[in-house]
């Protein structure tokens, strides 16, 4: 091996920093699955008679579904009466009302995390809704956010004010019946966020979800499902970290979006799920579906997302384009390092007329993981002028580490134009002696030539955000000009 | 500034250089001729520290400084420039990030503070005349799509705003049109300053028209053979290399 790839390698190994436990009490169900426990679930949570039903549907279609093992990943079989579907930190009473009656050490977290909840402290212009392990803890703004008419709460507390908002929208982008992990979540999803913009309405702050995995043996359902009415537009982001443990955790979110007549979604995620030590023992699976309907006509929905953490990550945030001249984006950043797994990518799914989608994807492989791309870009035979643009570029760090790529392509309607563009590079000597002569050591070199790589997507996300990505992928873009 | 003893250099295990001596004092330009597989390439690439040039003999000492002992990064900061023949492409990064970069590790390492964003533009805006360079060029990709001579205009440009205390120039004049060659030697003159040794590397004479060294050395088969003023490049000019290769060793003009 020569220098510049021990180097490489040794800069390439990081800490993780979140990984922390918080002690706190929790109220946890034991571990196993069965009817009962998916009743029980919605007994803790209080619902009405139409969510158990739809918990059992699912719950009893999960029975008879298989595993998926198309994906480009490998892992031991996951038992599932091993896992407890629902952990709460432990309350005094009922829910907390406002924040001072969050527990201290909940919001210490958060801090540590670096997303303080206090109203005052949060910088401006960002709402925060944070789920430790199943719950959600302290949603701010809620007021604020009122008086425009959006609506920004857990799920959970949904199904009570708002029920026939969560009836009429829940599962119409991700039936339970979608994939396996999929009809687990539909059974056993404990909390997650729901936000409904109204018709006009320009949600006048980001609104953001921190997941936190906090107790151990546990898996996290959340179910976040976003509604942008007519002409509205919302910008949310989501963050996610967890404690380093040796076991395997189980994380199956599901993520519904649905855009009405010229609204527009973004939906930004960081996601530095604990992704096991250097050995690959421990870290979290990342078994998420994504999914958004651009039902009305002239409708976007753009997903971004900076994927670093996570053992195993499987996950294919997609757009049907319903609408006529709607517009879907697909923007990722996937880093994989020591022995984690990514099979990442999306599906553009057009339907309406004029729709386009664009979709552009950074693969950066080190260590010895597996990173790969897959998507699926399909025009449907009404689909007059529809449009894609695929870009799909790998790095490779070091060589013990894997890039692939696999896109599917479906065209079935003659006035297509469909593009696609792959590239697979190393960083090379020459770059990182190029830098190193102009005074950069290794690290400061490399992160820069990274984040080069990913600036067409790292520039997709909010500036907060950005920042955070930045860090993560270990860039320090201090004092950064143009 | 620079001093050269007996410095013995291989790639591969195959040695290149055989025994180079030379002495580099503040404020002077030497160049640094001979024909191809003479060990040029291999002189610059040994002074900036590249890896897979092997040291097996000999010493540099820099500024009193053992430069054998630092890495290509702590050269850099410590005022080793290097002009590179094939300057390199980085996607996505813009030239003016890895400018500020480049000057704010230069600046750490003498213990300032980093450069104010005012003060750097205009630092900047003010050494692109050197090269006549567009302010357009900051903000495209760090050599992505330049021609040959926008990236001797770059480097150039890179050496004006770090201001090295040793620039190495590896055939800078190389692919570049008459225009273009002197437009990058009148940067480089207007760099040329009492604490600032250059020594540059090239296999032609006309570089010396446009930037009139003070010594010139022709390296042969990895020694240096013949050393004399700028007369010498002229010799060489109107007798061509066989001419020195030829001469007894250590004779000079």
């Amino acid at each position: 091996m020569t220098d510049e790839s021990q180097q490489l390698e040794s800069i390439t190994q990081k800490e993780y920093k979140a990984g922390f436990v918080t002690d706190i009490e929790a109220d946890s169900l034991p571990p196993g699955l069965s009817e009962d426990v998916v009743r029980e679930i919605s007994r803790i949570k209080g619902e009405p008679e139409f969510m158990l039903e739809w918990r059992l549907k699912a719950y009893r279609h999960w029975l008879t579904m298989e595993t998926p093992e198309w994906a480009h990943v490998h892992y031991p079989a996951i038992n599932y009466q091993d896992i407890s579907y629902y952990s709460a930190p432990k309350k005094k009473d009922d829910a907390p009302k406002s924040l001072d009656e969050v527990d201290p050490e909940l919001l210490k977290t958060y801090e540590k995390l670096g997303v303080p909840l206090d109203e005052r402290a949060r910088l401006a212009g960002v709402a925060v809704d944070a789920v430790f392990d199943s719950v959600s803890v302290a949603s701010t703004f809620q007021d604020k956010l009122a008086e425009e008419g959006i609506i920004f709460m857990p799920i959970s507390q949904a199904v009570h004010e708002h029920p026939e908002l969560v009836e009429q929208y829940i599962g119409s982008v991700v039936p339970y019946k979608d994939n396996y992990y999929a009809a687990l979540n539909s059974a056993v999803f404990s909390d997650g966020s729901f936000v409904y913009i109204p018709k006009g309405v320009r949600c006048p702050m980001e609104l953001s979800t921190y997941f936190r995995i906090n107790a151990a043996n546990t898996g996290q359902f959340e179910r976040t499902l976003i509604i942008a009415d007519d002409d509205a537009y919302v910008s949310y982001l989501e963050g996610c970290t967890a404690p380093m443990r040796d076991e395997n955790q189980l994380h199956a979110a599901v993520v519904e979006l649905v855009a009405n007549d010229r609204a527009e979604i973004k939906y930004s995620t960081v996601q530095n799920w604990y992704p096991g030590d250097e050995n690959g023992k421990g870290g979290i699976y990342n078994f998420v579906t994504k999914r958004a309907a651009c039902r009305g006509e002239s409708s976007k929905v753009s997903w971004t997302q900076v994927e670093t953490g996570s053992a195993i990550t499987w996950k294919y945030p997609s757009v049907v384009l319903q609408g006529d001249n709607s517009v879907g984006e697909f923007y990722s950043v996937a880093v994989t390092n020591n022995m984690q797994q990514a099979d990442t990518g999306t599906k553009m799914i057009h339907l309406g007329k004029n729709t386009s989608s664009t979709i552009i994807s950074k693969g950066i492989s080190a260590g010895r993981s597996q990173n790969a791309y897959r998507g699926l870009v399909r025009v449907t035979p009404k689909a007059e002028n529809a449009r894609n643009y695929t870009e799909c570029d790998s790095l490779l760090m070091g060589d013990k580490c894997g890039a692939h790529t696999f896109p599917y392509i479906e065209v079935k309607n003659p006035t297509a134009q469909v593009e696609h563009e792959a590239s697979t590079s190393k960083i090379s000597e020459d770059q990182l002696f190029y830098c190193k002569q102009r005074g950069l050591d290794t690290e400061d070199a490399v992160s820069m030539i990274v984040n080069g790589f990913c600036k067409e997507v790292i520039r997709e996300l909010p500036m907060e955000f950005a920042v955070e990505a930045q860090n993560l992928l270990g860039l320090s873009l201090e004092g950064s000009v143009g | 500034m620079l001093e050269i003893k007996n410095l013995h250099a291989s790639v591969g295990g195959k040695e290149i250089l055989r025994g180079i001596n030379m002495t580099v004092n503040p404020g002077e330009v030497h160049a640094i001729m001979g024909p191809n597989g003479a060990g040029k390439s291999t002189l610059s690439n040994v002074l900036a520290g590249r890896d897979g040039y092997e040291v097996t003999q000999g010493e540099i000492i820099y500024k009193g400084e053992n430069l054998m002992e630092l890495e290509p990064e702590e050269r850099a900061q410590r005022g080793v420039f290097l002009a590179f023949q094939y300057p390199v492409e980085i996607p996505g990064v813009s030239n003016i990030y890895l400018l500020k970069a480049a000057l704010n590790a230069v600046r750490k390492y003498n213990g300032q503070d980093e450069v104010d964003a005012i003060d750097f533009l205009n630092l900047v805006r003010e050494r692109m005349k050197l090269v006549k360079m567009d302010e357009q060029f900051l903000h495209r990709n760090v050599n992505e799509g330049f021609s040959g001579g926008e990236k001797k205009r770059n480097e150039i440009l890179q050496m004006a705003v770090l201001e090295p205390a040793l620039a190495i120039l590896d055939e800078t004049d190389s692919g570049l049109d008459i225009d273009a060659l002197r437009t990058v030697a009148e940067g480089v003159n207007a760099l040329r300053a009492e604490d600032r040794s250059i020594v540059m590397i090239t296999h032609y004479q006309r570089l010396l028209d446009h930037i009139v060294p003070d010594f010139v050395h022709v390296l042969s088969e990895g020694k240096i053979v013949k050393s004399g003023d700028k007369e010498l490049a002229k010799e060489l000019e109107k007798s061509g290399y066989s001419w020195v290769h030829d001469a007894p060793e250590g004779q000079t003009a």
